[in-house]
């Protein structure tokens, strides 16, 4: 079975409530899968403080302070630690000038990724990327949105998947999100049954694997094929072509957010749209507590059909050449007042 | 004993769902109620079994008013996954849309979505009546024995596909038909019944003469030995 929710804020005096909105969202997803929890939060300010990079780690088998002082070492710069139940989040600063080396959230993404499995060679990296976090665990969604603290979390966006496994054990490796890409996150509510096939083919082409489940085959699939110059839609087709299988997927980055079920669409999904908000869900009861939900425009997914929102078209239109958009400023204003 | 005129008000927001579907399966449950607060809840109304009217103020989730026998429900919201699913007699009316599978499998009853029904609706339906006031999904009326199923708007891909004896009148376009289901003439005897059908789902409106019927060319349901080779 599986939930899944997601919910991207368009109104800025929302975001301190993302983490409020999100945990109810999940909580009332957890007929839908009660073995493992986990959520990607986009933009909280003490989980992935901003100008700086986040690499979302697990199972390091070091503490926070243990952690901060091996990578800080390995990197010749300070890092810091901060802990969400049993998922640590190591930042490190962007470098200030763009001509830097440090500067590229991605570059420097993959240098702290590489510096965090130097410290912890064992360690699971859950996401990594610029104002991403991804909390992970196995147990019951309530219990598990309460340990990672989500209530308090603030942000722009987040996405929370409630599994039922069917394809691999109930492991943290197991739990969704899947965070592959830099900043990017997919959640999925289905299964694929020819996972083992196309995991083979990448795997000869050089992809790892964190883990045995057939979700993060497809989203290593997707990121393999962003990373060569697809676009999300492009991506999701050549995955519509070669899984076999049912999905409903929410793939998301910082910026943005897309929603796609397969052809069959037996897997469920609702989308409401409100001027302050876009939100998806496995089942309407999931977005019955969202503010302005009686008002909000409700409607189901099309089959093979990529419903996507971007944070960058909506605040290009408002942006004024200043190569920063308002909502961002404001953003960034709000963060610092909190 | 109630009356017509008294409703009985069950507000899901303080009362169990199980509470609310066992009052409504009470031997002398009677006259006018309404069912508040459901905020998508599964199975709210389902297995009734009395001539009762139940009106469900806001959006349901899944199977709502399932197996209903009797009673006239309206839902003045959304419905989720299956709603009058396997209904045997009575009416269900959603005022919104509808997911997936609506009046699957269902016998008998009239259920009249005002909105959209997506995917599969009607799918194995024996003998309901279904009027769609918006457009189908995919594959609705899949395996369909009995009943009739009208759509004002449009018709998604599949429609009909191994079709039976149910007949499907659609004023739209069909995005494709399943297998073994063609286009018919209309007789003055199907002119009539959809007129009863329109007429009885609120609709009086709309001309019969618009619509097309659709129902099985009968060419897959007996075995042909000339197709043994494919077995």
């Amino acid at each position: 079975m599986c939930g899944i929710v997601g919910l991207h804020l368009r109104n800025p005096e929302l975001y301190p409530r993302l983490g409020e909105l999100l945990t109810s969202m999940l909580c009332e997803m957890e007929e839908r899968g009660a073995d493992s929890a986990g959520v990607a939060v986009y933009g909280d300010p003490v989980w992935s403080p901003p100008g700086t990079v986040t690499v979302s780690v697990l199972e390091s088998g070091l503490s926070a302070e243990q952690l901060a002082a091996a990578v800080g070492d390995t990197l010749g710069t300070a890092v810091t630690v901060e802990e969400a139940d049993q998922t640590q989040l190591v930042s490190m600063p962007l470098a200030e000038h763009s001509d830097d080396d440090g500067a590229d959230p991605a570059t420097a993404a993959e240098t702290l990724k590489k510096a965090v499995l130097q410290a912890a060679p064992g360690a699971l990296i859950s996401g990594f990327g610029q104002d991403l976090a991804v909390l992970k665990g196995v147990g019951h969604p309530r219990a598990l949105a309460e340990a990672y603290g989500l209530r308090q979390a603030q942000g722009w966006q987040g996405v929370g998947h409630t599994r039922m496994a069917t394809e691999s054990a109930v492991t943290p490796g197991g739990c969704h999100p899947y965070a592959v890409g830099e900043g990017q996150c997919m959640v999925h509510n289905g299964s694929f049954s020819n996972h083992a096939t196309i995991r083979r083919e990448l795997t000869r082409r050089g992809v790892e694997f964190d883990s045995e489940n057939d979700t993060e085959v497809g989203a290593r699939f997707i990121a393999e094929k962003m990373a060569s110059g697809a676009g999300v839609k492009e991506a999701v087709d050549a995955l519509a072509q070669a899984f076999d299988g049912f999905y409903t997927l929410l793939v998301s980055n910082r910026d943005s957010f897309a929603v796609v079920r397969d052809a069959i669409a037996c897997k469920p999904a609702v989308i409401a749209e409100t001027e302050d908000w876009v939100a998806m869900a496995s089942e309407y009861r999931a977005l019955a507590d969202l503010p302005g939900i009686e008002n909000a425009r409700l409607y189901e997914p099309e089959p093979n059909h990529i419903y996507a929102w971007s944070r960058n078209a909506e605040s290009r239109n408002e942006a004024s050449g200043s190569g920063q958009s308002p909502a961002r400023a404001a953003r960034q204003r709000e963060m610092s007042d909190a | 004993m109630s009356t017509v005129t008294d409703t009985r008000t069950f507000n899901l927001a303080d009362t169990p769902l199980r509470e609310v579907n066992r009052a409504l399966h009470q031997d002398d449950v009677a006259g006018s109620i309404a069912i508040s607060n459901p905020r998508g809840a599964h199975s709210v109304a389902a297995g009734v079994n009395a001539p009762v009217e139940i009106t469900i103020e806001g959006h349901v989730g899944y199977y709502a008013a399932g197996m209903n026998q009797q009673a006239s429900i309206t839902i003045a919201g959304n419905a989720g996954v299956g709603v009058a699913e396997n209904m045997m007699s009575g009416r269900v009316h959603v005022r919104g849309n509808a997911s997936q599978s609506a009046g699957a499998t269902a016998h008998g009853g009239l259920l009249v979505i005002d909105g959209d029904a997506a995917a599969r609706c009607g799918i194995s339906m024996k003998g309901v009546d279904i009027v769609v006031g918006g457009s189908i999904g995919h594959m609705s009326a899949f395996m369909a024995q009995a009943g009739r199923l009208v759509v004002r708007g449009d018709a998604g891909d599949a429609l009909g596909d191994s079709i039976y004896e149910a007949r499907l009148y659609v004023k739209g376009q069909v995005a494709s038909l399943g297998a073994d289901c063609v286009a018919k003439e209309m007789r003055q005897e199907h002119h009539d019944e959809l007129r009863e059908l329109l007429d009885a789902a609120g609709y009086p409106e709309d001309d019969t003469s618009d619509y097309t019927r659709y129902g099985s060319a009968r060419q897959l349901y007996h075995f042909k030995t000339d197709n043994l080779s494919a077995y």
